[in-house]
């Protein structure tokens, strides 16, 4: 039989010049931390350290919170919609200008695959600033009064998985209300952040408006307890979340929280095969599995089960696992080892709770954080991978029999993020969406974005809305 | 595929087991279909993938000469072609078939005799299949008596657009009778067909029918061959071959005109059906603007830049 080798295609890393140390953005400029300590951001495909970052302390949180807080009084907050616009468009444009190199950049940090940072990552990115950029001048025609007034400084922190993104689904509202921002990147992947600095420096937004604060948890903790702050956004854990929950209760800051999931993705036995297959694939293993909304819960109907998991099987086998620079790789690199020790962990709890693991045939790179595209089938209800989020490539399979079990089945869990349907029967993908307790549910398709188009959770996903008319909301006083 | 539970045998036994058989098959959603073809296309094939990739496409190349003003000395000048792509290159390999209309089948298979290179026609009325079936069996009969060892037949959309799916499925059985030892490929003109959940269907009744190779286009209607389309194509025999243990192949046809396309469609081939369809036998182009633009991204792979048209032959 012919081999079809391809031959690698690497995308060149000297496109992001990565300079050996890094420091804090606060007030238009880069500048020393005064009390902080030092830490490294590693690339997660070959442990290699692309630099040092600098990880704010308390002190460096207050001068970016005054700073920011200054900008909002003297320049943003009083500054015409219209021309708050100019500048979110001209980032927007520098967005897409300098998408490449952001790419790889993103890649880089973060162990995703350059085909998804190209192709969905950064297209994404320049969307949402575009779209809200659009939305700066006719705030008093979002639905939220005629004089929707922004908060004042946004507190914002941000997790690894998609880094750039998040600072865009963060940042771009934000602004766009006449809000200024203090941002906190995840420690392990701070560059993209970094460089978007660079990029504000750019357009010329006024200094104080984006304040750029790298660090770990207690430069986040430092940010949520800040006094100066109006108004906090948190997307991460569930864990971290309660914690902030917890911590803001009583004071008069508002807290959006975008947290875990464990989305059920339901397949009817009329779903279009292929496609479903393919909206599997997409669903637990675009970005290794690491995101909030992945389609962790394979809900198959029990007549179907076994020729979908035979398609799903070969498919698999297709998956091109390695470089994440290679223009070819389907499947990247998992973000930090503290995060491969936990999908590892839970992995074996599966295999020990009695489900079937099963992996592609597939060479994984030596060094690095890499972890094959897994599926458990045999899964219940009843174990933990089918309860807990794993946050990787690991895709737990159950079965059922009826739509109303599929709908049972699919709400029996303490997340409420997103949910999918794959069906060829339009009145059904509409009666079991509707009984669906998640924020997003996608027919046929899944983890699919779009920045008119709101996202959230219930229950332990979190609470409030980013993207769309309704992410305005959470960054207006009205 | 979940369609798996009826004999096939009896399938083909009335028009209600067919039509059920037939709308039983999974559906294709459109928006999902068009963007996975769109994913593989981003796949980036260079250097020794693509010296073999180029090649490999020159091997599946099905040349072709369908005009009304065919003359046995342009028919011949096609051969040579077909023989010897690149004069310049001897490693260059001779492409899979030339394709003529059933008259000049005696010109093609004289000037092929011993080569190598099959000798295809088009019968059952191309391009329209609008004619009375015994002409259609006639015409396919007498290419195969010709030489012919390869029989590209246009399916009747009439028929199968009307829900006829027995007659349709009835033709097809006939043609492959009246090809004997000839291969027989169906043109399901998939431009006509319109969505994916027909190609689909008509894939299938092509393949039950006895079809060897089931095939996009006649090149003389637009929208011919595109990825999606070929992509279920291909999806239909994996599924089929899954279910009846045969091999049936895939050839896309029309509007393929660049080495780049080619090679898509090979990664398409190599990705859905699998690595087994990655043969002359199992996967065509008919295409004749394609082999050129081979021919010159083959020139460019081995001294280092472009040459232009007048370093390949015109046909």
């Amino acid at each position: 039989m012919p081999q079809f080798e391809y031959a690698p295609a690497p995308e060149s890393r000297e496109l992001a010049s990565i300079q050996a140390s890094y420091r804090l953005f606060i007030g238009g400029e880069f500048v020393d931390p005064t009390d902080g300590d030092v830490g490294k951001t590693v690339n997660p495909a070959t442990e290699e350290v692309l630099a040092e970052v600098a990880e704010a302390g308390a002190a460096d949180v207050d001068a970016a919170v005054r700073a920011a807080r200054t900008a909002y009084e003297q320049v943003w907050g009083p500054m015409p919609g219209s021309e708050r616009a100019k500048y979110l468009f001209r980032i927007a444009r520098l967005i897409a200008e300098r998408s490449r190199e952001l790419a790889v950049l993103e890649s880089l940090d973060n162990g995703k695959p350059i085909r998804e940072s190209r192709d969905v990552d950064l297209p994404q990115v320049a969307a949402y600033f575009f779209y809200y950029a659009g939305w700066a001048d006719k705030l008093p025609y979002a639905g939220f009064g005629p004089q929707p007034q922004p908060l004042g400084v946004a507190g914002q922190v941000i997790p690894w998985n998609f880094p750039l993104l998040m600072l865009a689904w963060k940042i771009a509202p934000a602004l766009a209300c006449g809000n200024t921002v203090v941002l906190k990147p995840a420690e392990t992947t701070p560059l993209t952040a970094l460089r978007f600095a660079e990029i504000c420096q750019q357009a010329d937004l006024p200094p104080g408006v984006v304040n750029i604060v790298t660090g770990a948890g207690e430069t986040g903790a430092a940010l949520v307890g800040h006094p100066g702050v109006d108004k906090l956004a948190f997307t991460g854990s569930t864990e971290v979340g309660k914690q902030i929950a917890r911590r803001v209760a009583g004071t008069r800051k508002r807290l959006t929280l975008e947290l875990g999931g464990k989305a059920a993705n339901i397949v009817f036995d009329d779903a279009p095969v292929d496609q479903a297959v393919e909206g599997i694939v997409n669903g637990i293993f675009f970005n290794q599995g690491q995101v909030c909304c992945a389609g962790s819960r394979l809900l198959v109907q029990e007549s179907v089960a076994e020729p979908l998991l035979a398609a799903l099987r070969r498919r698999m086998a297709t998956l091109r696992v390695g470089d994440p620079l290679d223009k070819n790789t389907d499947v990247g690199a998992v973000n930090s080892a503290a995060q491969l020790a936990r999908i590892t962990e839970l992995a074996q709890a599966g295999a020990a709770e009695g489900a079937q693991p099963w992996s592609p045939p597939c060479q994984l790179p030596e060094r690095g954080f890499w972890f094959a595209p897994t599926i458990f089938t045999g899964v219940t209800q009843a174990h933990r991978i089918a309860r807990e989020e794993i946050f990787g490539p690991v895709l737990s399979v159950l079965t059922f029999r009826t739509p109303a079990e599929a709908v049972e089945k699919a709400n029996n869990t303490p997340y409420g993020l997103s949910a999918g349907i794959w069906s060829e029967k339009g009145s059904r993908i509409l009666s079991v969406a509707d009984q669906l307790r998640a924020g997003v549910v996608w027919a046929n398709t899944f983890n699919r974005f779009d920045p008119t188009s709101p996202f959230g959770g219930y229950r332990e996903s979190g609470y409030g809305r980013e993207g769309g008319r309704h992410g305005l909301e959470a960054y207006l006083a009205h | 595929m979940t369609a798996t539970a009826a004999p096939l045998a009896e399938v083909a036994g009335s028009q209600t087991a067919l039509r059920a058989f037939l709308h039983g098959l999974p559906g294709v959603d459109q928006v999902g279909a068009e963007q996975r073809a769109a994913g593989l296309a981003t796949r980036s094939i260079k250097t020794t993938a693509k010296a073999w990739a180029l090649d490999l496409a020159v091997r599946m190349i099905d040349l072709t000469t369908l005009e009304g003003a065919d003359t046995p000395g342009k028919v011949r000048a096609l051969c040579a072609k077909a023989q010897r792509p690149d004069p310049t290159d001897p490693t260059c390999p001779p492409v899979a078939a030339v394709c003529v209309y059933p008259a000049l089948v005696p010109v093609a298979a004289d000037a092929l005799a011993g080569s190598g290179v099959h000798v295809a026609s088009v019968a059952t009325a191309f391009p329209a299949g609008q004619s009375p079936l015994p002409g259609r069996l006639t015409e396919t009969a007498e290419a195969v008596a010709a030489g012919a060892d390869e029989i590209d037949m246009v399916i009747n959309r009439g028929a199968f657009l009307a829900g006829r799916y027995l007659e349709v499925y009835e033709e097809i059985a006939a043609v492959k009778q009246a090809c004997g030892e000839a291969h027989l490929k169906v043109i399901l003109e998939t431009g006509e067909l319109v969505t994916y959940d027909n190609v689909r269907r008509a894939a299938w009744l092509a393949i039950l029918a006895g079809a060897d190779v089931v095939k996009t286009s006649t090149g003389k209607v637009q929208p011919a061959a595109t990825l999606p389309v070929t992509m279920v194509l291909l999806e239909a025999v994996r599924d089929a071959r899954d279910v009846t243990g045969r091999q049936v192949g895939v050839k896309a046809a029309g509007g393929i005109r660049s080495a780049k396309d080619a090679i898509r469609y090979l990664v398409l081939v190599n990705e859905v059906a699998g690595a087994e369809w990655l043969d002359p036998a199992w996967f065509r182009f008919g295409a004749s603007t394609l082999l050129n633009d081979l021919l010159m991204q083959r020139q460019r792979l081995a001294t280092g830049h472009y040459s232009g048209p007048d370093y390949v032959t015109l046909d």
